[in-house]
């Protein structure tokens, strides 16, 4: 293991690289762009084979990928935010042809007004997709779920495609310290892809048939109960990462929740943010604690229950918006809630979006209002924060 | 002439009379089954692997519309990343998956220079959704989005020259072929083949439902197109348009009327009024083509 | 018949299965005393259902869908199209 600093892009290159893969189709798109360079520079100096195509937009990228795959080869690739959009039926057709592509998002605003800086609209935009979705606090998970991702849907109880988010800037050009892991390690964790069905000359087979009514139902609930088996095989995976690399993974990780009246789910960067902001309102006696959301498709209900069930108010932040709606995750989280007889207050609150930075404070607001709303019933369950009344 | 198998088999679902099956069997006769082939949305892919058939008797992929280009360039890496370099690579395309939704993957393709022999077979419009008009369309063509009308010719645009285009990016082989001319079609895939990187194989394609003539007449009339100059058989290597070299020049010339009268698409040309206005413009840039290319017409 | 995983088609060929053969209404009928055995008919044919015999071209009626290229296209005039009859 070396310790390494370095920025989150180069830590999803470097987990890349560890694993591997064969094609690397990728386009540049800001705040990706250094994966693609510094995939280029790890095969140019020959410290990794494997071959990057240059193609020449997001969804030729996927495409490739898509054919690179299907012919047995391991595959990954990173885009953002515009790319992200621009492959959308891309990402569905990978995930219904069940082909383990991993791929790193940088997760930025989508446009219009066009926008470079953090938010999840990109890949929370994808979440029909039937990718599996992760998301990275720090950079170390950026490279560790990389690994992760590959075994996961690698694993013949899943074959589907994953994606790993980690946020514009806040992460993928922040510079943080990294264990990088041991390529022997690595490995041993994630022996070589061989896929059962690939294109090959010897076993004729057909990729991306025409689907008709009467069996387009099924494929569909087939590729539903794999994200579903994805569950278990996420548990066993985090698990054997644990016993080999020494770091934890959850697909929900509380901190300081057991007695919490009020507790704040995150996804991303702003997970550790607001760790210092629950220890410094629990200084001042508040019964408050936070949820870090690691895995978010396949979405984990059963764990959010079970974390939730003792506490009066769920905080849903969402880093993206659904417009006539709420948050989307907002909305995920309701759907776990909606027929249980008892359940917490959900209130869901917008923030962070284009990169507007989520500080200390934003927590202690998120606090404060759920709270009232505790005390003096729910108002609005929808609210903006740290928003810019003055512009409007 | 072999009689293998058939690497396109039998009971797809093809109209009666399409040309494309036909073209394919023949270039799959002659790339033969260790050849991975990628496919782009349209009338071949939706006739041959309705799930859970599929006529392809070579691996086969099938992703989206635009890319079959993309998708054959991620194939073609892969093969050389696992050893597995012998295998061709064919991309068959329709005129639409090429010409427009898939120029930008097609010309990335061609410019990255991967090892790749695309297809495409040109019907001259969208047939799949219904015939509807494609920059592949040629002038004074009828189809559903651009249909002959009392203030309408037709398609009112000039054919892409997608061959050209092709050519331009400096490719080791592009070519243009039909069926009415299996050996010259075959020499060309066979030579395509052989090239180390990617080649272009435009098809002439003449399609029974969307041109509107009686089915026998398929590879009739792709032989008209070749005997009028409406399609040219030619093939060039490298990027040098002057260095075209034309494998078929018919004894004699026929006029392009000969071959418009044939096809419905053209019936307004002819009924209620002759168009011999059109059918003229039709003519002049027919010529001019044959003299860009070095042909004088023998009267 | 159980779905494939990723909705591959895994049988190579397995178009077969589907006669294309009841679509026509026209029936090519092969004059063998005027076949010089150019096989013009079994490259042109789109279906690919006509097969090299050695006394000259075999029609496989199960999948003909009697476009009359065939008969069109024969140089000799081998070929006929017929009424099909049900």
């Amino acid at each position: 293991m070396t310790k390494m600093t370095i920025m989150g892009n180069m830590a999803t290159a470097m987990g890349a690289k560890l694993c591997r893969p064969h094609v690397i189709p990728a386009y540049p798109i800001t705040p990706s762009t250094l994966f693609p360079e510094k995939i280029s520079e790890f095969i140019a100096n020959g410290e990794m084979d494997g071959e990057m195509i240059r193609v020449e937009s997001e969804h030729s990228a996927m495409s490739a990928a898509i054919g690179a795959s299907a012919t047995g080869a391991r595959v990954c690739t990173a885009s953002a935010s515009q790319g992200i959009a621009l492959m959308h039926e891309m990402l569905f057709i990978a995930s219904g042809m069940r082909l383990p592509i991993v791929m790193a998002v940088g997760n930025r605003a989508l446009s219009a007004p066009i926008n470079i800086w953090c938010d999840h609209q990109d890949t929370i935009s994808e979440r029909d997709s039937g990718w599996l979705q992760f998301y990275a606090e720090k950079n170390q998970e950026g490279l560790d779920l990389m690994i992760l991702a590959f075994k996961i849907c690698e694993d013949k109880r899943v074959l589907l495609p994953g994606m790993v988010g980690i946020d514009a800037f806040v992460l993928t050009h922040t510079v943080e310290g990294v264990d990088v892991p041991e390529q022997k390690l690595v490995d041993d964790f994630l022996p070589p892809y061989k896929p059962k069905n690939y294109l090959d000359a010897r076993n004729p087979i057909t990729f991306g048939s025409f689907g008709t009514p009467e069996f387009y139902q099924e494929f569909k609930y087939a590729q539903v109960q794999a994200m579903e088996e994805s569950e278990k095989v996420i548990d066993e995976v985090f698990q054997e990462y644990k016993k080999v690399f020494g770091r934890p993974y959850q697909k929900l990780t509380p901190y300081r929740c057991a007695d919490a009246d009020v507790i704040i789910l995150t996804m991303g960067s702003m997970s550790g943010t607001a760790r210092a902001a629950v220890d410094i309102m629990r200084e001042e006696g508040k019964k408050v604690g936070c949820i870090k959301i690691t895995v978010y498709r396949p979405f984990p209900g059963k764990e959010l229950l079970n974390l939730t069930k003792n506490t009066k108010v769920l905080a849903v932040l969402d880093r993206d918006i659904t417009p006539g709606l709420g948050g989307a995750l907002y909305a995920d989280v309701a759907a776990q809630f909606v027929n249980r007889p008892v359940h917490p207050v959900i209130l869901n609150y917008i923030l962070g979006l284009g990169g507007r930075d989520i500080v200390i404070n934003d927590f202690k607001e998120i606090y404060d209002k759920s709270h009232e709303a505790l005390e003096k019933g729910v108002k609005n369950p929808v609210e903006w924060i740290n928003l810019n009344k003055e512009l409007l | 002439m072999t009689d293998e198998k058939p690497l396109f088999a039998c009971g797809h679902r093809a109209c009666a009379g399409c040309s494309e099956p036909i073209a394919v069997r023949m270039i799959l006769e002659e790339a033969g089954p260790n050849t991975i082939g990628t496919i782009c949305t349209g009338c071949l892919e939706v006739v041959s692997t309705g799930w859970p058939e599929t006529a392809w008797e070579i691996p086969l992929i099938h992703a989206a519309f635009e890319n079959s280009a993309s998708v054959a360039s991620g194939v073609e890496v892969a093969l050389r990343q696992l050893g597995r370099e012998d295998t061709h690579v064919i991309a068959f395309a329709g005129d639409g998956g090429t010409f427009d939704i898939g120029l930008q993957a097609l010309s990335g393709m061609l410019e990255r220079g991967h090892k790749v022999l695309y297809v495409c077979l040109d019907n001259e419009a969208y047939m799949n959704t219904g015939i509807q008009r494609c920059s592949s369309t040629p002038l004074g063509t009828s189809t559903t989005t651009s249909p002959a009308g009392t203030y309408s010719i037709g398609e009112d645009r000039h054919k892409k020259p997608i061959g050209a285009i092709c050519a331009v990016h400096c490719i080791p082989y592009t070519a243009t072929a039909t069926i009415a001319y299996p050996q010259d079609l075959k020499k060309k895939v066979r030579k395509a083949l052989t090239m180390d990187g990617p080649s272009f194989l435009h098809v002439f394609a003449p399609c029974p439902t969307g041109w509107r003539f009686s089915s026998e007449k398929t590879v009739e009339l792709a032989r008209l197109a070749v005997e009028t100059g409406v399609f040219v058989l030619w093939e060039l290597e490298g990027g040098n348009l002057q260095n075209i070299r034309v494998t078929k020049k018919p004894k004699t010339w026929r006029p392009v009327e000969d071959y418009l009268m044939q096809q419905g698409r053209y019936r307004h040309l002819f009924k209620p009024k002759k168009r011999q206005d059109v059918i003229a413009k039709i003519q002049q840039d027919v010529d001019d083509k044959l003299i860009d290319l070095g042909i004088t017409k023998e009267t | 018949m159980k779905i494939a995983i990723g909705a591959i088609n895994e049988k190579p060929g397995s178009s077969k299965k589907y006669k294309t053969g009841s679509w026509r209404t026209l029936k090519p009928a092969i004059i063998l005393e005027k076949c010089k055995k150019c096989w013009m008919c079994k490259q042109l044919c789109p279906e690919g259902c006509i097969t090299k015999k050695e006394d000259g071209p075999q029609i496989n009626y199960e999948y003909c869908k009697g476009c009359g290229i065939c008969a069109h296209e024969c140089p000799f005039d081998a070929i006929i199209m017929e009424l099909e009859e049900r």
